[in-house]
């Protein structure tokens, strides 16, 4: 199949919209898309890099010269926004993490507002992006990187090295251990119960964390394509209410996936 | 969707992101946060402190102000007390003055009228005299008969 038979019928439209520009090295040289199918592990989804990666340092430009430019005295509309942001991130991070950890609010600003720009991707019209790759010679592009699994996977195993790493660090490898044996039935028999238990809800955590992400985002773009497939004047009914319903899921999604972050993390510093 | 190099891309953006946020984004904009704070809460410790002052200036100002109405009271009161007994003073002294006045005019037209009385009863005998002279002088010596005049002058 190539491109130009996909968009002719609703599946193949929905398929072109759902496949990642890829990237991988084929015989030594870079090779595209359809190229790649056997690339295996060593394929890059260019797409998604390209727009979480421009989008995280769009939103690290920003605060950055707005932080350079903060005053304590009377600040501008737009250092007030962003401390209003930071307090929030900084009123969550108090709230539910009772340690001192300097790395724990940046780490939640950070996955709040890159997510929350990611998922704000999915407002821009399906075909706006796509259309206009395609005059430059890009056959696929996918435009929300959370709506890719690796991106959500590769946050949320992020998260789950810092858990594994806190744990050890303010536990000791031997409380971590014992946290992983010695619960929830504090009895030597039950050791590898426990063990099963433990390590099915440590292995949950990042898991649930990125499906939910990208399930999320996943179905709501979905749907847009679904209604993208409908006669032109009727799309505006319903992608509308969609969308107002939708920046809901967005503000939430990154919202939960930062909260989450922090529980876990709070969890993880915790000695019980 | 199948799992690639995507996701190490991804973790590693992940990483670098949050190390630049937490060293370069974070910091200046927290410690703007933290310093307004404290800002704020120093001026209204200054305002609360403020206002308790100066319901004690007020409170200071209210005393003296009722202090300098004794204290004028005080001296006005005075000053009538002065006023009358400079009044007084005055007054008995011109009484004292008229009366010593009066005194010496007595005195005077008294010592006037003795001198002139003393004249004229001179003036009396010397023409008493003048006259039993010119009696006399048709009959007896002078000298022989001055004692007799003296004796009726002393006797006017």
């Amino acid at each position: 199949m190539t491109a130009k038979d996909e968009v002719l019928t609703s599946s193949g439209y929905i398929q072109h919209h759902l496949t990642n520009a890829q990237m991988c090295t084929v015989d030594g040289s870079f090779a595209f898309n359809h190229a790649c199918t056997d690339a295996g592990f060593w394929t890059w989804h260019i797409d998604s890099l390209l727009f979480s990666v421009g989008l995280g340092v769009l939103f690290l430009f920003c605060f950055y010269r707005i932080g350079q430019k903060a005053t304590s005295g009377v600040p501008g509309k737009l250092q007030c926004a962003t401390e209003m942001l930071l307090e929030f991130v900084n009123g969550a991070v108090k709230d539910s993490f009772h340690g001192r950890n300097p790395v724990i609010a940046p780490l939640a600003l950070t996955i709040f507002v890159w997510i929350l720009l990611m998922n704000t991707m999915d407002l821009i019209p399906v075909d706006f992006i796509p259309e206009a790759a395609k005059h430059f010679g890009i056959p696929y592009l996918k435009v929300v990187p959370t709506t890719d699994m690796n991106v959500t996977f590769g946050l949320s195993l992020s998260v789950f090295v810092l858990i594994v790493f806190y744990s050890i660090k303010v536990k000791g490898f031997k409380g971590f251990v014992k946290e992983l044996t010695l619960q929830p039935f504090n009895h030597w028999a039950f050791i590898p119960v426990n063990f099963v238990l433990e390590t099915i809800s440590l292995i949950a955590k990042p898991i649930s964390l990125s499906l939910r992400l990208f399930g999320n985002l996943y179905a709501g773009e979905l749907i847009f394509i679904l209604i993208a497939l409908l006669p032109w004047w009727t799309q505006a009914a319903l992608s509308v209410p969609w969308a107002i319903f939708h920046i809901l899921v967005i503000v939430l999604q990154a919202f939960i996936f930062m909260m989450l972050t922090i529980v876990y993390l709070s969890m993880a510093h915790e000695d019980h | 969707m199948n799992i690639n190099a995507t996701l190490l891309g991804q973790a590693i953006a992940f990483a670098m992101f949050v190390w630049f946020c937490m060293k370069f984004v974070w910091p200046p904009l927290i410690s703007a946060i933290e310093d307004r704070q404290k800002k704020i809460n120093n001026g209204l410790t200054q305002a609360e402190r403020a206002g308790k002052d100066l319901e004690l200036a007020k409170a200071k100002v209210a005393e003296k102000l009722k202090e300098a109405k004794v204290q004028a009271a005080e001296i006005i009161d005075q000053a009538n007390k002065r006023r009358a007994q400079i009044v007084e003073k005055a007054k008995t002294e011109g009484e004292l003055e008229r009366d010593k006045v009066i005194a010496q005019g007595v005195a005077e037209v008294e010592a006037e009228r003795r001198r002139a009385r003393e004249e004229l009863c001179q003036q009396v005998a010397v023409l008493a005299i003048a006259g039993a002279e010119k009696i006399i002088k048709r009959s007896i010596d002078k000298q022989a008969n001055s004692d007799i005049i003296d004796k009726l002058v002393a006797e006017l």
